[in-house]
């Protein structure tokens, strides 16, 4: 039973990112039509906007350490953030530290303006042309998004640490009544799985509840209509597309301290959050969700040692083997609509 | 000629002589002068050539003619480079078995793959091409050991058995892939001045079969089978309508394109005995898309265009550094030549992957037909007769 309940949590972490990419994707996918290839880099961009965040914050300059010298004689120095200077040491220390939950309001218009130059300046004119040409072109913005961050950031990846205060993990086990010890959980993990429940919850009740997301859902269902209606459907969905990219953002930028960010970690989730959409059913947003959490999942069971000992591998392999099944079996995805993609 | 009609008939007389004199072609430039590193006539780089040239020949069959993105093309590659080089380790050194193995097998998997992943198409059919091809990959690097080597990749050992060779030479040293005693590495050299010219034994064999699949690619775009492929792509309901299941039809292309991958396997392991499992890593896949999209989808000159130049690239402009460069510019006022090695510096050396991203980003864009609607272009630009004719050598690039 604990060891259940240690793989569901294992699997939640990794199935939280598979999520929100896969959402963004969707959103993507279902308002514009677009099969976005340079989601994964997305992803990633927002893993640098917490590199570059904890950069820019822990800038400093020299300062003399009176009374010390060194051995030749000079006065000795020390780093001091320019931070300090501003809010005194022990505050200035303390926004330091928090320097990847803070990238958060750094990275939301960054994204946001990544996307919408994205959407105006290249994937605007490609709504006509087929899916493939889609999928080519964003393939390869991917690749020059990856290769301008390597050029900058270097291909090593940048260990990005978590608050102090979220480091080391806490006993899971003991606070349900298990033995103590059988069930431990980073923290961190914990804040990351609670984080993308609530994006995708303000996700939904944004597109639920506002007039606004109506008005987006009536154009995923019906597009021409809408624009018949005297509605600009067409700014709303590049709206959206900003918002798509600031849910993948997010993603990265909460996902530094679990993986130190380096410049193809995009492309590795790409490849996994396109089955997973495609699990989830082309353009269903709740599907995606379900699937990107069902599969994370699955992956940490099966990477569970009684499970390798039966079936050698079957951690590798898992998640395609669902796809494949479920694509030849249930054609449209666990939740897909009727009419998306259906060529 | 060979069943050709006059066009392709020239058309392959001169990929022919291209490929035949490619040693001075690709070295214009004498040793030693400022502009040797452009020269690609060295063996290594002349059998990748030809070889790509073949993966890309093969993966526009299905995607050129059939319109469907396969995203996993390069597990058949990945598995060629095993078969041949099993081949290696258990019969001998001959690369003909080699070969034939590597193509065989590659045919194999194309079945089963192409047999499950055919019954979607469009987006679906790439993911499940790619899942596929994912699936090889990891299960050649983790479970797979014993047979693919794993990490280290599949590698030659003296105490292989080699029924019908020799498992070592006189030498005691490991045997090369050879074709009844000539040996692929073997190279003549030519030195005329203050050029010199290379001709390898296993450029020309790869060569020779590079020219025989491009004559066979001719033939399926020109035969009735080659039509209804196209028929898939332009519209398949109505082909459907007509009474015509294409399936078995997309399968074949599938199976032909993956087999033609085999063959570029077989012969990379021919020309260096050792496979590994990044050979089949979905990068290598979308790298083959590139070539092909960059050349020009559904032509038939265009994918090996577009193999010649991603590998020109990446051999030649990865190599330029920033004293080249300034070494380049140095005729400059300093100032000048600074700014001009900056902005250039991203795109050579490492960034070459910038370059190619971008490039291939604004033919997407603006040349959905690739170079060879480029050169389309730029031949009705200057009024040529011979471009306005609707029947030339290449075949219109579909949408």
């Amino acid at each position: 039973m604990d060891a259940i309940i240690l793989q569901i949590l294992n699997g939640l972490d990794k199935g939280s990112a598979y999520a929100l990419i896969a959402l963004g994707l969707t959103l993507i996918f279902g308002t514009l039509g677009v099969v976005n290839f340079a989601h994964g880099a997305l992803f990633m961009i927002g893993a640098f906007c917490a590199v570059t965040l904890s950069r820019l914050l822990s800038l400093s300059h020299k300062v003399e350490v009176p009374g010390a010298v060194d051995f030749l004689g000079n006065p000795q120095t020390r780093d001091v953030p320019y931070i300090y200077d501003i809010f005194g040491e022990s505050l200035g220390a303390g926004i330091i530290d928090w320097a990847v939950p803070l990238s958060i309001l750094f990275a939301i218009p960054v994204m946001i303006l990544i996307g919408v130059i994205m959407e105006r300046g290249l994937i605007k004119h490609f709504y006509k042309r087929p899916h493939a040409d889609q999928i080519l072109v964003t393939f390869g913005l991917a690749i020059v998004l990856q290769e301008v961050i390597k050029y900058y950031y270097g291909a090593n990846p940048i260990p990005t640490p978590a608050p102090s205060a979220f480091v080391g993990s806490f006993d899971f086990g003991a606070l349900v009544g298990f033995e103590p010890g059988t069930i431990i959980y980073p923290y961190w993990r914990l804040v990351y799985f609670a984080f993308a429940a609530l994006i995708i919850g303000a996700v939904f009740a944004f597109l639920q509840f506002t007039t606004f997301g109506m008005v987006v859902r009536a154009g995923m269902a019906d597009r021409e209509t809408v624009g018949l209606l005297g509605i600009n459907i067409d700014k709303r969905f590049t709206i959206m597309f900003g918002l798509a990219a600031a849910v993948a953002g997010l993603a990265g930028v909460m996902y530094t301290p679990i993986n130190s960010p380096n410049y193809h970690m995009g492309m590795d989730f790409l490849v996994l959050s396109f089955v997973v959409v495609v699990v989830g059913g082309m353009g269903s947003l709740p599907g995606a969700v379900l699937a990107g959490f069902l599969l994370g999942i699955l992956e940490s069971f099966a990477s569970m040692r009684e499970v390798i000992d039966i079936i050698p591998g079957i951690n590798q392999v898992i998640i395609y083997l669902v796809a494949i099944i479920i694509l030849l079996t249930r054609p449209r995805g666990l939740m897909g609509r009727k009419g998306v993609m259906e060529d | 000629m060979f069943g050709l009609d006059k066009k392709d008939a020239s058309l392959l007389l001169i990929v022919a002589a291209l490929v035949a004199f490619a040693p001075f072609l690709l070295n214009p430039f004498p040793e030693g002068s400022a502009m040797a590193q452009f020269n690609a006539g060295y063996p290594d780089l002349m059998q990748r050539f030809v070889i790509f040239g073949i993966f890309a020949i093969g993966f526009n069959i299905l995607f050129g003619l059939t319109g469907y993105l396969s995203f996993g093309h390069a597990a058949f590659l990945g598995v060629g480079s095993y078969a041949a080089v099993w081949m290696f380790k258990l019969l001998s050194m001959n690369v003909i078995p080699a070969i034939a193995l590597a193509v065989v097998t590659a045919g194999v998997f194309a079945l089963i793959i192409g047999y499950v992943s055919l019954r979607r198409s469009g987006i679906y059919f790439s993911i499940l091409t790619l899942a596929f091809a994912q699936m090889s990959f990891a299960l050649a690097y983790s479970v797979l050991t014993p047979i693919t080597g794993g990490e280290t990749g599949l590698q030659l050992a003296l105490d292989d058995p080699r029924i019908f060779g020799s498992a070592t030479t006189a030498e005691g040293n490991i045997p090369v892939p050879g074709l009844f005693g000539l040996e692929m590495r073997d190279s003549a050299e030519l030195v005329f001045g203050s050029w010199v010219f290379t001709f390898n034994v296993g450029y020309y064999f790869a060569a020779i079969i590079m020219l025989a699949s491009f004559y066979l690619s001719i033939r399926i775009f020109r035969s009735p089978f080659g039509m209804m492929l196209r028929a898939v792509k332009s519209n398949q309901q109505r082909l459907n309508y007509t009474g015509l299941n294409p399936r078995p039809y997309t399968l074949a292309a599938f199976v032909i394109s993956g087999m033609y991958a085999g063959l570029a396997g077989g012969l990379m392991a021919s020309m260096d005995p050792l496979a590994g499992a990044e050979r089949m890593f979905w990068t290598a896949s979308g790298e083959v898309v590139l070539m092909t999209i960059l050349g020009g989808v559904g032509t038939l000159i265009g994918p090996v265009l577009g193999a010649g130049l991603i590998k020109y690239m990446e051999n030649i402009i990865s190599k330029i550094n920033s004293d080249i460069l300034h070494s380049w510019f140095a005729f400059l006022p300093d100032g000048l030549e600074d700014l001009i090695v900056t902005l250039i510096y991203p795109f050579i050396g490492k960034g070459w992957h910038l370059t190619l991203g971008i490039v291939f980003m604004l033919v997407v864009i603006f040349l959905p037909g690739g170079l060879v609607q480029g050169g389309q272009k730029l031949a009705a630009l200057f009024g040529s007769k011979k471009a306005k004719d609707p029947k030339n050598a290449t075949t219109e690039p579909a949408e």
